[in-house]
């Protein structure tokens, strides 16, 4: 779990996501080296779901390609037994929720952290369900990343159902609830990095993010020393340098997916000019 | 614990949307028991809606059947055609007194889509609902009446383009727009509260089946059928009769062209445990948990999954579920028409054709009752094309 710190030891982090096996398991592997070389500090590899519900439309698709292609679980574990031959850069698995189970949470976990990875994100496990899958990820040494949503912080109405409808202010609601402690307490019993979610939606380009992501990392700050990487909508070195500001690292996924689709398999270049220029947009800041 | 059902259900879903579930559950907690919403909602049940629903002897069917004697829980004489408006009342009520003005849904069949539309246009907000652009084929007509009311209907397009993607498509919607917007799910799954919430709106259909042949026969049945999908008409059709040891509980599932196909659609037959839809549960899937495509000549019950609740009373052996085809789905929805003057919708056609099975093979004296979740004017097309006919010539 320290390798994963690691990656938060030169400059802000970059985080680029890909979907393994879009356009080929070959190409994902020569994306891992590639994406390192051009600076990428810890790479999230998404094990495709047919049905991923946090992810907009460009996921999807890659996910819908890649399972197309016949990738599966097996052939992933496998992959990453080849890339560990050749790079140590800390690599994540990011999938949903019924991968992992129907494989087994222990058989998972166990393999997953043999072969080398050092964390896993699943989107649709909060904090409610987390000990379910949390408990065979600390045995097997694998950080189970915790999520944080703009929403998180919302102020819950509690007290005040009059039947008029609840207060839009909740500072005018007697009886309101603010939900800041929802964010602190997944900060503290967080593992590896907390991945800050930008806005609301799904994950996908977005032209503009105006979630105050300085207080949401205020008050993971307030609870754990943890990094606190921002993901979901960024595609620019502007937005990126912009979020980074406010964070210890970027998640970069659409973005770089896009890429892949666009040109298949020669994607390996563009991609890591891409990771570079977005690289340098935070390194010094 | 929380919102679990044996080892079913649960609250699987992005973080982005957990302070919205949890409102909800605040507020349904806070306005179930509370007199003032309960009389509202009954008015809109009884004066709206057209409840309580009749429950019909079907002396023909019971003669040339020749066994056990059946009723028929008429939910398709509910305003809009179907049982889906039990739920959408409750749900449409409770958002409007949490402030929310745009409600979204998923549907299969269309009826739950027409059912929150119908609502949305009574208390007067907004209303887009996500269908499979495959369903807007198979249910053209519902689409009309979904516009007809006011509502948006977003063809989706992704995945088998069928209930399932609807459903993740709305869920993701949800998460974009969560301040204003209440998700009006249409059955017992998802995360919870909704498995609870849309049983509990949607038990009225037991408390009176109970009632109502008390009043005719003095006595519990033997057995009480409903189609299952997500399995909403069936659990309001279970519900005030589990702790009735006595009663059988019969889900009738799709088996769309056979278990033993890759098209079908009953989750209990072929499913294993999984975790889908913010739900623990029984999903149609592969090996690797990827969730299978799955089918059924029948909209609403072409869905990979089951409710928790329906999951949880298979493990205890509370109630049984069967399987039925698309042909004896079928024959079941032209039989019923031709016995009783009642065209069910596809989706209750299931639970008839497994009547037809079973009646025979019991006793004179005893009582089944069938629950006729909707009406089948919808499937009037979709039937005619199945048997080789195309009505639109």
């Amino acid at each position: 779990m320290s390798k994963i710190q690691d990656a938060f030891a030169h400059g802000k982090a970059f985080i680029p996501f890909i979907t393994c096996g879009d356009p080929s398991l070959e190409t994902t592997e020569q994306l891992v080296y590639a994406m390192e070389q051009a600076g990428a500090d810890l790479i999230e590899l998404g094990i495709p779901f047919s049905d991923p519900t946090a992810e907009g439309p460009v996921i999807q698709e890659a996910n819908d390609r890649a399972l197309s292609g016949g990738v599966t679980t097996d052939k992933i574990f496998d992959m990453v037994k080849k890339i560990r031959a050749n790079t140590q850069i800390p690599m994540v698995f990011m999938t949903y929720a019924n991968v992992v189970f129907s494989y087994g949470i222990e058989r998972f976990t166990k393999t997953a952290a043999e072969i080398g990875m050092d964390g896993i994100i699943l989107p649709d496990v909060p904090f409610e369900e987390k000990e379910e899958f949390a408990g065979a990820c600390r045995k097997n040494g694998l950080a189970l990343i915790s999520l944080i949503a703009p929403t998180s912080a919302a102020p819950l109405r509690l007290a005040n159902y009059d039947g008029s409808g609840r207060q839009a202010d909740a500072a005018d609601t007697a009886g309101a609830v603010s939900n800041h402690a929802r964010i602190t307490e997944i900060a503290a019993a967080a593992e590896g990095f907390i991945y800050c979610v930008s806005s609301l939606g799904v994950t996908g380009v977005r032209s503009e993010i105006t979630t105050d992501i300085g207080e949401m990392v205020r008050l993971v700050r307030s609870a754990s020393d943890i990094p606190c990487a921002i993901g979901f909508g960024i595609s620019t070195p502007e937005q990126a340098a912009k979020m980074a500001k406010n964070a210890d690292g970027v998640i970069v996924g659409s973005a770089i997916v896009k890429i892949c689709k666009e040109y298949g398999a020669d994607c390996v270049p563009k991609v890591a000019e891409y990771v570079k220029s977005m690289k340098d947009a935070i390194r010094d800041l | 614990m929380k919102g679990r059902f044996g080892i079913h259900g649960g609250q699987y879903i992005p973080e982005t949307l957990m302070n919205a579930v949890i409102e909800l559950e605040e507020a349904y907690n806070h306005y179930k028991d509370d007199p003032e919403f309960n009389r509202e909602l009954t008015d809109l049940l009884n004066n709206y809606a057209g409840r309580p629903s009749r429950l019909y002897y079907a002396e023909r069917m019971t003669k040339d059947l020749g066994g056990a004697k059946i009723y028929l829980k008429r939910e398709d004489l509910n305003h809009t055609g179907a049982h889906k408006i039990n739920n959408v009342l409750g749900q449409a009520l409770l958002a409007k007194k949490m402030g929310k003005t745009r409600l979204i849904a998923e549907t299969g069949a269309g009826q739950h889509g027409v059912a929150t539309a119908t609502a949305a246009a009574l208390l007067d907000m907004e209303c887009e609902v996500y269908m499979g652009e495959e369903d807007t084929k198979r249910q053209a007509l519902n689409v009309y009446r979904m516009k007809l009311l006011g509502a948006q209907v977003h063809p989706v397009t992704t995945g088998t383009a069928t209930l399932k993607d609807a459903v993740s498509e709305a869920m993701r919607e949800w998460t974009r727009r969560i301040d204003d917007t209440h998700y009006c799910l249409g059955s017992v799954m998802g995360p919870h509260p909704f498995p609870t919430i849309v049983r509990d709106f949607q038990s009225v259909i037991s408390k009176e089946i109970k009632q109502q042949l008390m009043e005719k026969e003095g006595r519990l049945p033997d057995a009480v059928l409903a189609c299952v999908g997500g399995g909403s008409n069936a659990i309001g059709t279970f519900y005030h009769f589990i702790e009735d040891e006595s009663v059988r509980l019969i889900g009738c599932e799709a088996a769309g062209r056979g278990v033993n196909t890759a098209e079908t659609a009953a989750t209990i037959a072929t499913g294993k445990l999984g975790i889908f839809h913010g739900m623990k549960s029984y999903f149609c899937q592969d090996e690797y948990g990827q969730i299978a495509p799955v089918y059924s000549i029948s909209a609403g019950l072409d869905y990979p999954g089951i409710g928790p609740e329906h999951a949880d009373l298979y493990d205890r052996g509370r109630a049984e579920y069967v399987a039925i085809t698309d042909d004896e789905a079928v024959d079941a929805f032209e039989y019923l028409s031709r016995l009783e003057g009642i065209i069910p919708a596809i989706e209750s056609a299931h639970a008839v054709a497994y009547a037809r099975k079973l009646a025979p093979a019991m006793d004179k004296d005893q009582i089944i009752v069938i629950t006729i979740s909707g009406r089948g004017d919808k499937d009037c097309a979709a039937i005619a094309r199945y048997r080789g006919e195309d009505i639109y010539e």
